[in-house]
């Protein structure tokens, strides 16, 4: 039974038709762990046994009736506490949304409950998904499962750990600049921000509406394919979701590798980033020549310029996507208030946390009278060079290489207080949002501390079943993915 | 140029975030970093460029204008910090 907590989603699939496990049993093993561990971790916000085993006992019943069963009925994961989960307590890692009872569904939910997944809980995040440690939720800092005096990075920090500590087989995250690739690096995972416009934003709280997007987090690039089949695809309610015929995204895993062209761009390879990342993933570069890959060197020479034109695009959005919490219709309201202004300045300031705040009034400030020329409208020109950049590099490689974060995960407190040094964590994963473009991260080695480090794939638009092929036939090869911390076992 | 304490008050009163006096000088100098960050986009050279809004070009989609949405205004209102006979309660605005 306990082997199963490092089972493929295909082998619990299995295991649950051959009724060796039921669904029920699954849960309440993670259930069960998630009680021994999640004190000492945090990647929980909230968990609720009996609506987990409802929905169990409901999967057990599909599959013993044997209709609308698919590969993942009966298999349990966790949702990032930014979707909306009806009646469950949806946080987004904030105070302000600390006791919200979403009355709906995100489409993502709905999706995986169809598919007959079962929830085991809500995430924790940085607040807002603002932030690359974690250390932003209200809720208090996930601690990273290989060394719990490490962060486990973020936004999506609790769904990295929760799988590195076998809490939960699977994830939901999301990636607005790199808060599902620089976790799943971090905490030794694979993670996949699929092209913008894939997975349906409906119900995912928004942060930068042009950016966010939501993906699977898992052990292997075979489980999140299956994932992806479950989430994408079109849906009316997102404005920005896209009409496009469904795909297997598992159909081009076994493919063989003979004759990929692998682009490095060399921007990705200067300084700023450590030698221990760099010398891992090297040694990743080599077992893919051995796979028969060829690697060329290509140019992105905008990409310096993706962090600060996304602290410019990213906080406007956020600043107006976040006027909605005015501690009127839900949320945060304060206390004491003499008028209505004062009610949502005092309500505000008290639900949002320090770096949400932050954010919030540089998007007033980029977007406010006599700076919107300057400031957003330049940064959203950049965007398309950055964009422009990858359809040149494209013309030269089939997927691009590089590292997922430029350093192993780093200790609780060393970059909160500047936020620019923060901010950097996500420099080689901001221009693949800003493009729209594709990007996983896949576990390819241990760096200083013995901490895991990630390869990033960068695919083309819609390249999602070619980034799944090329991690799949990497781990076929390698078993980085299977490595499982020590204090968890 | 950096940002002075009046014009970081601006800005909070405009994005309705209330900020003490202390408040104030922490941010004024935290935001003066990230536009310092942010400033070397002003260098590049963006003549003729278009700006991007989106990161795939599709355009609005439109749907037929039928009621979609049932009733649910006693659960939406569950989650309102105040609310009377169907109404939300917001301090008087017009006396």
């Amino acid at each position: 039974m306990s082997d199963l907590i490092n089972s493929s989603l295909r082998e619990l699939s299995a295991a649950l038709a051959a009724k060796k496990v039921s669904a029920v049993e699954l849960a309440t093993l993670f259930l069960d762990r998630i009680d021994k561990f999640n004190r000492a971790l945090n990647a929980f916000i909230t968990t609720d046994r009996a609506k987990t085993l409802a929905q169990a006992r409901n999967a057990d019943e599909k599959l013993r009736v044997g209709a609308d069963v698919t590969a993942l009925t009966g298999i349990p994961l966790a949702h990032k506490d930014i979707f909306c989960t009806r009646g469950w307590r949806t946080t987004c890692g904030s105070k302000m949304l600390a006791n919200f009872v979403s009355p709906y569904d995100a489409n993502v939910v709905e999706k995986l409950a169809a598919a007959g997944m079962v929830t085991l809980g809500k995430l924790n995040m940085d607040e807002f998904a603002m932030g690359s440690s974690n250390e932003t939720s209200y809720f208090g800092p996930v601690k990273n499962p290989w060394d719990v005096s490490c962060v486990p990075g973020g936004s999506s920090g609790g769904s990295a750990a929760a799988i590195a500590a076998r809490l939960t087989p699977a994830a939901t995250g999301t990636d607005t600049g790199g808060s599902i690739r620089q976790p799943a690096a971090l905490c030794g995972l694979t993670g996949l921000k699929p092209t913008y416009g894939v997975v349906s934003r409906y119900g995912m709280i928004a942060f930068a509406s042009s950016l966010d997007q939501g993906g699977p987090m898992a052990k292997s690039a075979e489980d999140c394919a299956l994932l992806l089949n479950a989430m994408a695809g079109f849906d009316p309610r997102d404005s920005t979701s896209l009409e496009r015929p469904g795909e297997d995204y598992s159909r081009d895993l076994e493919k063989p590798l003979a004759g990929l062209r692998i682009g490095l761009p060399q921007e990705f390879f200067g300084e700023g980033m450590d030698a221990d990342v760099r010398a891992a993933v090297d040694v990743a570069l080599t077992e893919y020549r051995k796979l028969g890959a060829t690697t060329v060197e290509v140019r992105l020479p905008n990409s310096g310029l993706s962090v600060p034109a996304y602290y410019v695009i990213a906080p406007a959005e956020a600043s107006s996507n976040l006027s909605r919490f005015d501690g009127v219709r839900y949320g945060h309201r304060a206390p004491e208030y003499a008028d209505l202004a004062e009610m949502y300045s005092r309500s505000r300031a008290q639900g949002f946390g320090a770096e949400v705040k932050r954010r919030i009034l540089i998007g007033t400030y980029v977007l406010s009278h006599g700076y919107y020329d300057a400031y957003y409208l330049q940064a959203q020109k950049i965007r398309r060079l950055i964009a422009a950049d990858f359809v040149a590099a494209f013309k030269q490689c089939d997927v691009m290489m590089g590292p997922t974060s430029p350093s192993v995960a780093f200790a609780f407190g060393a970059k909160s207080a500047d936020p620019v040094q923060m901010y950097l964590s996500d420099i080689y994963t901001i221009s693949t949002n800003l493009a729209g473009l594709p990007g996983m991260s896949l576990p390819c080695g241990f760096g200083n501390n013995n901490m895991p480090v990630g390869l990033q794939i960068i695919g083309n638009w819609f390249g999602e079943a070619k980034m799944l092929n090329v991690a799949h036939q990497y781990q076929k090869a390698t078993d980085w993915h299977t490595r499982m911390p020590g204090g968890v076992k | 140029m950096s940002l002075t304490l009046e014009d970081v008050a601006r800005i909070a009163l405009l994005s309705r975030i209330e900020l003490s006096a202390a408040e104030r000088e922490t941010t004024r100098d935290q935001l003066n970093g990230i536009l310092g960050f942010i400033e070397q986009l002003q260098a590049v050279d963006t003549t003729g460029i278009e700006p991007m809004a989106h990161a795939v070009d599709v355009v609005q989609r439109l749907r037929p204008d039928r009621i979609t949405e049932t009733d649910r205004r006693a659960d939406f209102q569950a989650l309102a910090p105040e609310t009377e006979a169907g109404l939300y309660l917001v301090p008087r605005v017009v006396e």
